[in-house]
């Protein structure tokens, strides 16, 4: 089968004092090939060991991760990654970076440069190609992490709260963009928020994860994504059912760090 | 126990040689603060600049506001050459700036004889003091009327000179005569008049000890004058100093730093990779490294010099091993300050271990092996000198050192000017390296 399948993931810890944290427990969901999931949740849920697992940088205590029909063992260039910060390389250019996977796939440059070329216009970076990465701003780094995830053509995009360092004008242009580049790529793309507006714009499908141990709490599917796809995201906003489904989520979230606070204050 | 009292009598004897400083310190802070004074004068009379720096109304504590004044560097570096100048006596400066320098010329005073039947009668010593290095004959006088005679001696400025006054006088020492008076102040054995030019001492037997004035000015044997300093370079530049010239024995030093520096990086940095890399190299080299890393390469000296001598080979080994460790702690740290989120990008993208070893560890890695180089560099510069100084046969440091033997101090000078000029030199050519090399660093 092509896409992605978690099987009863669990992850546990062992801690230096003897003790152990269990931050995941019997998580188990099936991906296909082009859907986007948004996944939220209190910190400590979770979320980022879960991505780590899927993309390999982490192996699973119990439970197994399939990518089209094998199990996940490290890392790979058919799962791609973006993290918060571009974890860009800083001594190469804007399109030495974008072209890392080809270049280091041993491809020679007639082959990539075409696709790089149209990749950094679709990003909106044509002009600051051959510019140093300590010259751009943080959204130009971010779109230079996306040209660079989807020039290595993977089948799973990963993305790490790719827009969190943003400031809220440029996140809102990088969701829009990230919906297009979905859309037009056809790409299977995994994306950990602590925005609930953006978990719920983004996501055709939403995870809401529970701590302690870290699992599944509740799914949707939700129309948005799909929506935003050719409209203003302000318009999708004004769906009916968006503000209700945000209320909904965020008083579930409130309602899990309010326990782990009084858990906390409680032990 | 004894220690303890030996160390509070250093103490104490350090504490009023720096209070006898703090005057001459206090009158620089006050020049400094004069000459700001003037230059905020000075500004005033020209057309206010306008640009971010000069519109902040808050400046004190604001660090980004205080970058160095280019005309306090200049004031400052010229007052030095011109305290040098004015201390010296240079002939690059106009007279009037001159300190007093030390009498030199015809002097006298008088002095008061008593024979033992008590009665006294005056004369003259006349003095001729003449500059250092300089021949001179005593000035023919006249003897004078009276038992004392008048007399005359030579004495080099700077230096003082024995005569016994009564021994051309009708009643001398052995007749039991004594000097009792110098131009009239009185003088006992032991004791000591300052009279016009002169300081005047009488030695326990009754001679006297006659020091012409040395005045406010350096002897050139403890400070030379600028002017002959730079004839020494010339000179040594052109002639040699010990059978090499000036280029030999600063090239001499050059080519051991760089020899030395370049194994000590070669050894060092792969040193590092494979700490930074692997547990097992870090848990084996760790003590080591951490060992030797404060052990100045100075104290290495004596056991480099016992081991492989004092020729090309002891040197380079000392220099290699002063920059081995810098140079394997830098690498190893730009090794471990790679940011994970990298590595795993590059894995992502499908980069195999060698492919990322050469294309993400080894270019984080640069900017921390420059900074590492450049201390490198300098430690290096500094050791060969003092490896110099210990036993060597060419070398700024061994040419200092002989200069030093022989009292030339204008060579001391000139070669510690020298040394400092290419290390400052050495560093500013790391610098602009670094920034061609590595214009990312200190800026991601």
């Amino acid at each position: 089968m092509t896409g992605l399948a978690i099987d009863k993931l669990s992850m546990r810890f062992d801690l230096p004092d003897g003790g152990a944290v269990q931050a995941l427990k019997d998580v188990s969901l099936e991906l296909k090939q082009g859907e986007l999931m948004s996944v939220l949740g209190p910190s400590g849920c979770g979320k980022t060991t879960l991505l780590n697992i899927v993309a390999g940088f982490l192996a699973p205590t119990e439970g197994s991760v399939r990518m089209n029909g094998h199990v996940v063992t490290g890392p790979d260039a058919e799962r791609g990654m973006v993290f918060q910060q571009g974890a860009l390389f800083e001594w190469m250019s804007v399109r030495e970076n974008v072209s890392f996977g080809p270049r280091m796939a041993g491809k020679r440059p007639r082959d990539y440069a075409q696709e790089v070329d149209h990749l950094l216009e679709v990003v909106g970076l044509q002009e600051f190609k051959e510019k140093a990465i300590y010259e751009l701003s943080g959204g130009m780094q971010q779109r230079v992490a996306l040209a660079r995830c989807l020039a290595n053509d993977p089948d799973v995009i990963l993305m790490d709260e790719p827009l969190g360092a943003l400031d809220a004008l440029t996140r809102e242009k990088m969701q829009g963009l990230v919906l297009r580049l979905w859309k037009e790529t056809g790409k299977t793309i995994i994306l950990i928020t602590h925005s609930v507006e953006e978990a719920l714009l983004l996501g055709e499908r939403l995870l809401v994860m529970a701590p302690r141990p870290g699992r599944i709490h509740r799914e949707y599917r939700l129309p948005f994504a799909d929506l935003g796809v050719n409209a203003d995201l302000r318009e999708v906003k004004k769906h009916p059912d968006y503000a209700p489904t945000r209320e909904e989520i965020l008083s579930m979230i409130w309602d899990m760090e309010e326990e782990i606070m009084g858990r906390a204050e409680a032990g | 126990m004894e220690l303890v009292t030996d160390l509070w009598a250093e103490f104490v004897d350090v504490l009023f040689t720096v209070l006898t400083a703090i005057p001459y310190l206090i009158g620089y802070i006050l020049l400094i603060l004069a000459t700001l004074l003037i230059w905020r004068g000075v500004r005033r009379l020209m057309t206010p600049k306008r640009d971010f720096g000069s519109l902040k109304t808050v400046t004190f504590g604001d660090e980004s506001a205080v970058s160095s004044n280019l005309a306090a560097s200049v004031v400052s570096v010229v007052l030095i050459f011109v305290l040098w100048g004015a201390f010296t006596g240079s002939a690059l400066l106009p007279g009037f700036l001159h300190m007093p320098g030390a009498f030199t010329g015809q002097g006298s005073f008088a002095y008061t004889a008593e024979a033992p039947d008590g009665s006294r009668d005056d004369a003259e010593v006349t003095v001729l003091v003449h500059a250092v290095g300089e021949e001179a004959e005593p000035p023919e006088v006249t003897p004078g009327d009276g038992f004392a005679k008048n007399d005359s001696m030579v004495v080099a400025a700077y230096r003082s000179e024995l005569i016994r006054v009564d021994r051309n006088d009708e009643v001398t020492r052995e007749d039991g005569a004594v000097v009792v008076a110098v131009e009239g102040q009185a003088i006992e054995p032991g004791s000591e008049v300052t009279v016009e030019n002169f300081r005047v001492a009488m030695t326990p037997r009754g001679t006297l000890n006659v020091e012409p004035e040395t005045g406010w000015q350096m002897e050139p044997i403890w400070l030379p004058p600028p002017e002959a300093v730079w004839g020494r370079v010339v000179e040594i530049a052109t002639e040699g100093f010990r059978n090499s010239t000036l280029a030999e024995h600063l090239g001499f030093s050059l080519f051991r730093v760089i020899v030395g520096f370049a194994l000590g990086a070669l050894v060092g940095i792969p040193l590092g990779y494979a700490m930074g890399l692997s547990d097992w190299f870090r848990g084996w080299f760790d003590p080591i490294v951490e060992f030797m890393r404060p052990v100045p390469p100075l104290a290495l000296i004596p056991l480099v010099i016992i081991w492989a001598g004092i020729g090309e080979v002891g040197k380079i080994i000392l220099l290699f091993l002063a920059a081995l460790w810098i140079m394997a702690i830098a690498a190893r740290a730009g090794v471990s300050g790679v940011a994970i989120s990298k590595v795993h990008a590059a894995y992502s993208l499908g980069a195999s271990k060698w492919q990322i070893m050469r294309h993400v560890i080894v270019p984080n890695s640069l900017p921390e092996i420059f900074t590492g180089a450049r201390v490198a560099m300098g430690v290096c510069w500094g050791t060969v000198v003092a490896a110099e100084l210990v036993a060597a046969e060419k070398g700024a440091g061994m040419m200092i050192m002989t200069a030093s033997k022989f009292q030339n101090t204008d060579i001391v000078i000139m070669g510690i000017i020298l040394i400092g000029i290419i290390g400052f030199g050495i560093d500013m050519l790391m610098r602009r390296a670094e920034r061609l090399l590595v214009p990312w660093k200190g800026r991601v």
